[in-house]
């Protein structure tokens, strides 16, 4: 039977002794039948709805064990038993002890059920995302399978509106696609022919045909299906502690127990049925779901929260270690900067300076050329057509265009001076750690074109709150102590380490920790190293290419604010798991003394029922606690 | 006479509580039994884990079954820190978990409250 069904049976059951509890002492009202319909009632409670706590009690005793059933059993069957033998004496007795703390703790279960499985609903909500069924090209015809039959290299067809069955590369065609299920970016994203698609992604506007690369357990989201899967049943460490509480909570409180009734009975000559009640009180109050429940559920909901918005954290050992966190150090390239280079200045006329520059770089496929080709294309200047191409390795390009000669390329290029304002310019550029090409035709330099890895977006700003919030912020890279120095001021790092070889980089992390505890950003590819010297790694992926091995936390989207988002997300989470704690605890350590009458001369005492209706909300109120997590401030 | 009686059998209670629950009783232990090239090993679940301990050789696939015939709530799941694995054991079904066993050591595992905990040792 439910323990919905239970509890159903249990209040309908308890209904009528609650109505001459309330009705009783106003009007004089009593229940036909008084004691034995209080005893029948009680009976059919006991037997149907408290005997799966018996069993349970019963079976875990014999492994010498003892749980939360132990307490509920011990203390109904101890009002109940003790009920049946004052009535036979004709003495008061309290049948609705029993059965209105079997009531109210499967209340507090039903509750429980309820709360729970909103607090592990992530995984669900994620393995509800994955396609059913993908339009595959086989044969020359599109024929629709089920997504377990999809393989790598199958070429599949996407019409706008539909769900984008696995991990690939567009193949034709081109699309805004809505992947905020699986990064958490909020924007819809274009792609184009050559671009990842993330399998579970919706396409928005265009149809397109790509080619599978990841399918079923290699794929993108069931990767982070498995890896939230880890974390929601891992451990924090701090759990350790609540273990060896827990194992010897249960027997502990059935002996104080029993010494609250021997001081009552015995020492301060309460009667019998007082000095059980306090007794039973006792045993109601302590039960330690609460303390159970604590971890377990803000870990599955701050993880989950965390994977809706693209942030993965692996368990609870990396919460706990990004709780003291002294510096954030980042790597440079790809994680503070962009990664390739972007145009930032062009010097002469503008148009003209790119029209010559794109149409000579166009084949070309070296960063800067790209960079180049990009900005005319974002200014919608259109390439013209060259003949008698020409590359100078290390210096540049030159070609034929509308019957003049015309280069793109460094100093070593050219045979000529530049003219004093040009030179100025470039010294100016060039102090900003800049990459200058010079732009030029028919032997006359015509402008400047400046290039740099510029910073993302958000850089600066996630900067900025990491060192309010008292962080040290210091970046690592093997560029040269100019360039870095330029991009440290841009984005207001506190400290630049330069030249820093490859390998070395988790050595500068090692020496870094002698002053506190490191986390160290990087993309998670090539700075697996460092990533775990760090005491926490944050593994910051692009799309499809997440490295899920090197990171304690891995970052879907590549935006650096994520790196602040995270570290908040752990420290709330981690920070509820410690409230949660110390609610249970004090609820606990509160609760025993005033149930025990303890502060009976103060008027305080606790009857077993409305222990009984305490100790289901506490766990009821852990677990909101908990879901409190989905609604905190990060950021 | 009558509370001093009292006194007593309470003292008598405590004491065999300490014994029962904190004294040093042996655990159930058992060996995987193999068979071609699996191994497979039958947990019942009822107010514990029985047999406490299970005893896997390294490296050959192996199953653990689950067999729950306990009602309480705090068996409803069963949750291996180690492995990644959390799931639900319906009563009175045979729930089989795959363990994987390419690492020795000791593993804890535990029911979705962490109360009750068992052991697998891989050697």
């Amino acid at each position: 039977m439910s323990v919905k069904a239970r509890f159903i049976i249990a209040a309908v059951l308890s209904a009528p002794m609650l109505a001459e509890m309330i009705l009783g002492p106003l009007t004089g009202w009593k229940l036909p039948g008084h004691t034995w319909t209080m005893l029948g009632l009680t009976t059919v409670i006991m037997i149907v709805c408290g005997a799966p706590f018996i069993h349970t009690a019963w079976a875990a005793f014999r492994n010498h064990h003892a749980n939360m059933d132990t307490l509920i059993a011990i203390g109904t069957s101890t009002a109940y038993l003790y009920s049946i033998y004052a009535m036979m004496n004709h003495q008061p007795v309290f049948f609705e002890v029993a059965a209105f703390v079997i009531t109210f703790i499967l209340l507090g279960q039903v509750f429980e059920e309820m709360t729970k499985g909103r607090a592990s609903s992530a995984i669900e909500k994620l393995l509800g995302l994955q396609a059913r069924d993908a339009e595959v090209l086989r044969d020359g015809e599109v024929v629709l399978v089920p997504i377990n039959e999809v393989t790598v290299g199958d070429i599949i067809r996407v019409r706008p509106g539909q769900k984008i069955a696995v991990d690939g590369v567009i193949t034709e065609g081109s699309s805004t696609i809505d992947e905020a299920m699986v990064t958490g970016e909020s924007m819809p994203v274009t792609k184009k022919v050559g671009d990842a698609v993330i399998g579970s992604t919706i396409n928005k506007t265009g149809a397109f045909t790509f080619k599978a690369t990841k399918v079923g357990e290699a794929a993108l989201l069931a990767q982070i299906i498995e890896m939230v899967k880890n974390a929601q049943v891992s451990r924090a460490p701090i759990q350790k502690i609540v273990d060896t509480i827990s194992n010897v909570f249960v027997p502990v409180v059935l002996i104080i127990a029993i010494i609250t009734f021997v001081a009552w009975y015995v020492f301060l000559g309460a009667d019998a049925s007082q000095a059980l009640m306090y007794g039973v009180a006792v045993l109601i109050i302590a039960c330690p779901c609460a303390l159970g429940l604590a971890t377990p559920t803000a870990l599955m909901v701050g993880t989950g929260r965390g994977a809706r918005m693209g942030i993965l954290v692996k368990n609870g050992e990396v919460l706990e270690a990004a709780n003291n966190i002294k510096t954030v150090v980042f790597d440079k390239t790809g994680t503070i900067t962009l990664g390739q280079p972007t145009v930032t200045d062009i010097i002469g006329d503008e148009k003209e300076v790119l029209l010559l520059a794109s149409s000579l770089e166009h084949s070309s496929e070296h960063p800067i050329a790209q960079a180049i080709v990009d900005k005319a294309a974002s200014l919608g200047v259109v390439p013209q057509k060259i003949t008698r191409f020409k590359a100078v390795e290390g210096k540049g390009v030159t070609a034929d265009i509308a019957g003049t000669r015309a280069f793109v390329g460094n100093v070593k290029l050219l045979d000529v001076q530049l003219s004093g304002d040009l030179a100025a310019e470039m010294q100016r550029l060039q102090n900003e750690a800049k990459t200058v090409v010079i732009v030029g035709r028919a032997g006359w330099v015509i402008g400047l074109i400046a290039v740099q890895d510029v910073p993302k977006k958000t850089s600066s700003e996630a900067i900025a709150i990491l060192k309010k919030r008292g962080l040290s912020t210091v970046m690592v890279t093997g560029d040269n102590q100019r360039v870095a120095e330029a991009i440290a001021a841009q984005v207001g790092i506190d400290e630049v380490i330069a030249e820093v070889l490859p390998g070395d980089k988790a050595n500068r992390v090692t020496s870094l920790q002698q002053s506190g505890n490191v986390a160290f950003v990087g993309d998670g590819i090539n700075d697996a190293p460092a990533l775990a010297a760090a005491d926490l790694g944050i593994a910051m992926g692009s799309g499809t290419d997440i490295a899920i091995e090197s990171g304690g936390i891995v970052l879907v989207k590549n935006d650096i604010m994520d790196v602040v988002r995270a570290l908040s997300l752990s420290q709330k989470t981690f920070g509820r798991i410690k409230l949660n704690l110390f609610w249970a605890f004090i609820y606990n350590t509160l609760g025993i003394p005033v149930a025990a009458g303890l502060f009976v001369w103060a008027g305080l005492t606790l009857s077993p029922e409305l222990a009984g209706l305490a100790m289901a909300f506490s766990s009821v109120s852990v677990v909101v606690s908990s879901l409190l997590l989905n609604r905190a401030r990060l950021a | 006479m009558e509370k001093l009686l009292v006194a007593i059998g309470a003292a008598l209670v405590v004491g065999s509580i300490v014994w029962w629950f904190f004294g040093k009783h042996t655990t159930t232990e058992k060996e995987a039994d193999m068979s071609n090239d699996m191994q497979e090993v039958t947990v019942t679940v009822s107010g514990g884990y029985t047999p406490n301990t299970v005893v896997l050789r390294q490296g050959v696939p192996a199953k653990i079954v689950f067999e729950r015939k306990d009602p309480s709530g705090c068996f409803n799941e069963v949750v291996f820190p180690d492995f990644g694995v959390h799931e639900e054991l319906p009563v009175g079904d045979k729930h089989p978990i795959a363990i994987d066993t390419s690492k020795p050591g000791e593993y804890t595992y535990a029911c979705g409250m962490n109360m009750f905990h068992g052991k697998v040792v891989i050697k």
